[in-house]
């Protein structure tokens, strides 16, 4: 008999699944709108120049293999705080933060709620928007942490739920965690407004809450890194000090590289030494140390000043194209005489959109139109195309109609 | 970390060939790798650990888990165990770890949630070798079922391994007591210059018809430190308690770090399954092993020349990275001081930091420190 004959088989993973039906699907119009990653124009993934010639240059400098510290590439780190904080942010400059690499944004949020739970004493409790990423949830809950939710998403319109989030955050107990997404909020697309943000941080403010933002898509948003990192840096400037996951995933196309960093804003230069310090001690007990290569390649562009150009414009190629094909989306259905509403989904940013579709809708676009998207009615704007946009808006038509 | 005779660090030819092809190669993107690795990696690098002919690869009952370096193997094993070893979340297991070890071991399964880590007798301070009957003691008095991590080779940090015929003996005594073997392995390759030398007692508990967990490291058999490259193989009774075995530990990985580093794995799965680039990376792993066997025996027969006292048939009976050399606290300290030598205050030396040049410098100072301080 064996060790393991109690073993439960897992579930299997809801998008995986999207992604295997979709594979067997022979339909030659078949669309993946599960796919979390970008794709450019053609439905190919996209290598950014700024990253091959990054890694044209690792590749001519011969370097060695040597480990790299626990708390990652220091030229990293640094510049993704930078990046995150802005260059004139007085936390920045004064140095009362302290940021180490993680494996993306995985990584980094569960060092996050690691530390969460070994120094965060005064509540075991973090507070998610209704709904978020989906494993948000498994990643606090194995750190040790519960999870509570504030409402966040309203069904009816497709949008905010601003009233119900102040209400609920009203209500979260004091030196509570709560998180927030920066911007291009997963899985819905739905970000406040900067007034709304405002108010946002008065209300955590006001409750004593420990803030933590989880930023995945800076640049990749709104195509402008300031203005996507704008909720974190308000946060900070009405001196609130977060702590912040960030992904350089998909704003620099490296997902399986796994670059990512966790910040902590401290409230000095000492403070932040001896959370590193702490930091360290989580980390090694996990994987020792981080790996080089995402993270190099995100620092050579970051850090030299042509790279950095022109990533920034490559990055808002990416959201252009997003944008776009909402836009696309939005005249097609119109095109197509449908007579709902349809804003949301240009009102929506990021990767994501929270269509509306009801299950049975999205069961059948599935069965008979060879589309493939999550039973939440999310699709992946990175997997729609100028070549393929009329037929989904067609087919969204007609379970609609 | 290795050293060359100049003591610089030694990227592997054979990586370096390899990552230039990764590079001109245009069809490759970063796209994210399946939660479990890149598919190439996990079975080359088990088959690696487990043999060619290994019956459990032929029965189809491992599974392996692409991880970050040694320490993300350990630790995936790790919470893997404390969710499902010995009934459900079951933090008393009793989790054995040698004295000494690595000391990360113990912060490893600390943070997965064990609350009972105990030591079981290894290193004999006076006779400088292996204390193999405190060890079997200790096996045939812990708790049935309890975890105990094992050095597949080159101990951590003493450099001593039971023999073979330990190993039966220790086998033995792990399948009557019902005792959970958890392999660190890595230095396969770089211990001996042989896969399968060093491979040995992994491969015999297989065939003794054990479950087990492996640990495999290619930071340096590979020289890959900075990219994190490693791989938890399990070996299961069959297919289907592997396959949920998997299943859970995916759920882990998801949790941890979502999906593991690319870089590496292509190259390690690039040259594991090419014959030409196997034979060239063989040649490499071989080309470090010698150097620290020689600089092994080179030290040894300076001491002996030199007549310092006591014995040294340790520094090459020992094997891999470090050696325990026997050194007290103070004679450590003499050579820190006096000798700017630098190493641990256990006695431990890393074997990679001689080189032909200060051999003869460390072989004197150490006849000093011993022969000056008691």
């Amino acid at each position: 008999s064996s060790w393991w004959s109690h073993v439960e088989m897992g579930p299997p993973d809801p998008i995986l699944g999207v992604t295997e039906a979709f594979k067997r699907d022979t339909n030659s119009k078949k669309m993946n709108l599960g796919v979390g990653a970008y794709r450019d124009d053609n439905g190919k993934p996209y290598v950014l120049n700024c990253v091959r010639k990054a890694e044209a240059m690792i590749a001519s400098k011969k370097m060695d293999k040597e480990y790299l510290p626990i708390a990652g590439l220091a030229d990293f780190t640094r510049a993704s705080a930078e990046l995150a904080l802005g260059e004139n942010s007085e936390a920045f400059k004064s140095g009362r933060y302290v940021t180490v690499q993680g494996i993306s944004g995985t990584g980094s949020l569960r060092i996050g709620a690691n530390f969460l739970q070994r120094f965060f004493k005064s509540s075991r409790d973090v507070y998610l928007p209704k709904p978020s990423w989906g494993n948000h949830t498994p990643i606090f809950r194995d750190a040790g942490l519960q999870l509570q939710a504030y409402r966040y998403y309203d069904p009816k319109t497709c949008s905010l739920d601003f009233s119900g989030a102040m209400d609920d955050i009203s209500k979260i107990p004091e030196k509570s965690i709560i998180l927030l997404h920066a911007c291009a909020h997963n899985p819905t697309g739905v970000d406040p407004r900067q007034e709304q943000w405002k108010e946002l941080a008065a209300m955590v403010k006001k409750r004593n809450l420990l803030v933590y933002f989880d930023m995945a898509y800076q640049g990749f948003a709104s195509g402008d890194i300031n203005r996507d990192a704008w909720a974190v840096r308000y946060f900070i400037e009405q001196g609130i000090n977060v702590i912040l996951s960030q992904s350089y995933a998909k704003n620099m196309g490296l997902y399986g590289e796994r670059a990512g960093a966790f910040t902590v804003i401290c409230s000095d230069a000492e403070e932040a030494k001896r959370v590193e310090s702490q930091l360290k001690i989580l980390i090694r007990p996990m994987y020792s140390n981080p790996p080089l290569n995402g993270a190099r390649i995100a620092s050579i562009i970051l850090n030299t000043p042509d790279l950095r150009k022109e990533w920034l414009v490559e990055v808002k190629g990416m959201a252009n194209r997003i944008i776009s094909m909402r836009t696309q989306l939005v005249s097609n259905l119109k095109k197509e005489g449908s007579s709902h509403s349809w804003q949301h989904i240009t009102d929506q940013i990021g990767m994501f959109c929270f269509t509306g579709l009801k299950p049975e809708q999205v069961e059948r676009l599935i069965k008979e139109f060879s589309i493939y998207m999550t039973k939440d009615g999310r699709i992946s704007v990175a997997g729609v195309t100028s070549g393929n946009v009329g037929y989904l808006a067609h087919a969204i038509h007609q379970v609609t109609k | 970390a290795y050293r060359t005779d100049e003591g610089q660090p030694w990227v592997l030819p054979v990586v370096k060939k390899v990552e230039q092809m990764i590079a001109n190669d245009n069809s490759l993107n970063h796209e994210y790798l399946p939660i479990l690795g890149l598919p190439e990696f996990r079975a080359n690098a088990s088959r690696i650990a487990l043999g060619d002919n290994s019956p459990a690869i032929k029965e189809n009952r491992i599974g392996s888990v692409q991880s970050l370096g040694g320490t993300g193997a350990l630790r995936i094993g790790a919470e893997f165990l404390r969710r499902w070893y010995n009934g459900n979340n079951n933090t008393a297991t009793p989790v054995y770890i040698s004295a000494p070890s690595w000391e990360n071991h113990n912060s490893v399964f600390v943070d997965a949630g064990f609350k009972d880590i105990r030591t079981y007798h290894y290193w004999d301070a006076a006779k400088r070798g292996l204390d193999l009957q405190g060890l079997l003691d200790d096996m045939e008095k812990a708790p049935e079922f309890s975890i105990f991590i094992l050095h597949a080779c080159a101990h951590n940090p003493t450099g001593t391994d039971p023999t073979p015929d330990q190993w039966k003996q220790i086998a033995a005594v792990m399948k009557r007591r019902f005792l959970f073997p958890f392999f660190d392995s890595a230095y396969q390759g770089f211990a001996s210059g042989s896969l399968d030398k060093d491979a040995w007692a992994v491969r015999y508990f297989v065939s003794e018809g054990f479950e087990l967990f492996c640990a495999q490291s290619f930071s340096k058999n590979f020289g890959l430190y900075n990219e994190r490259v490693g791989n938890l193989t399990v070996v299961g009774k069959d297919t289907d308690n592997v396959q949920r075995v998997l299943s859970q530990m995916e759920k882990i990985v998801r949790t941890t770090w979502s999906n593991p580093p690319s870089q590496g794995a292509r190259i390690v799965a690039t040259t594991l399954s090419s014959p030409q680039l196997f034979a060239e990376w063989y040649d490499n792993v071989k080309t470090m092993a010698d150097r620290v066997l020689l600089m092994r025996s080179e030290l040894r027969s300076r001491l002996e020349s030199l007549g310092t006292p006591g014995t040294w048939s340790h520094i090459t009976e020992q094997i891999g990275m470090f050696s325990f050399t026997g050194l007290n606290p103070k004679q450590v300290e003499y050579m820190i001081k006096e000798k700017h030598i630098y190493l641990m205050a256990s006695g431990r030396i890393n074997m990679c930091g001689l080189t032909t040049k200060n051999l003869d410098y460390v072989a004197k100072s150490i006849h000093e420190a011993v022969t000056k301080i008691h």
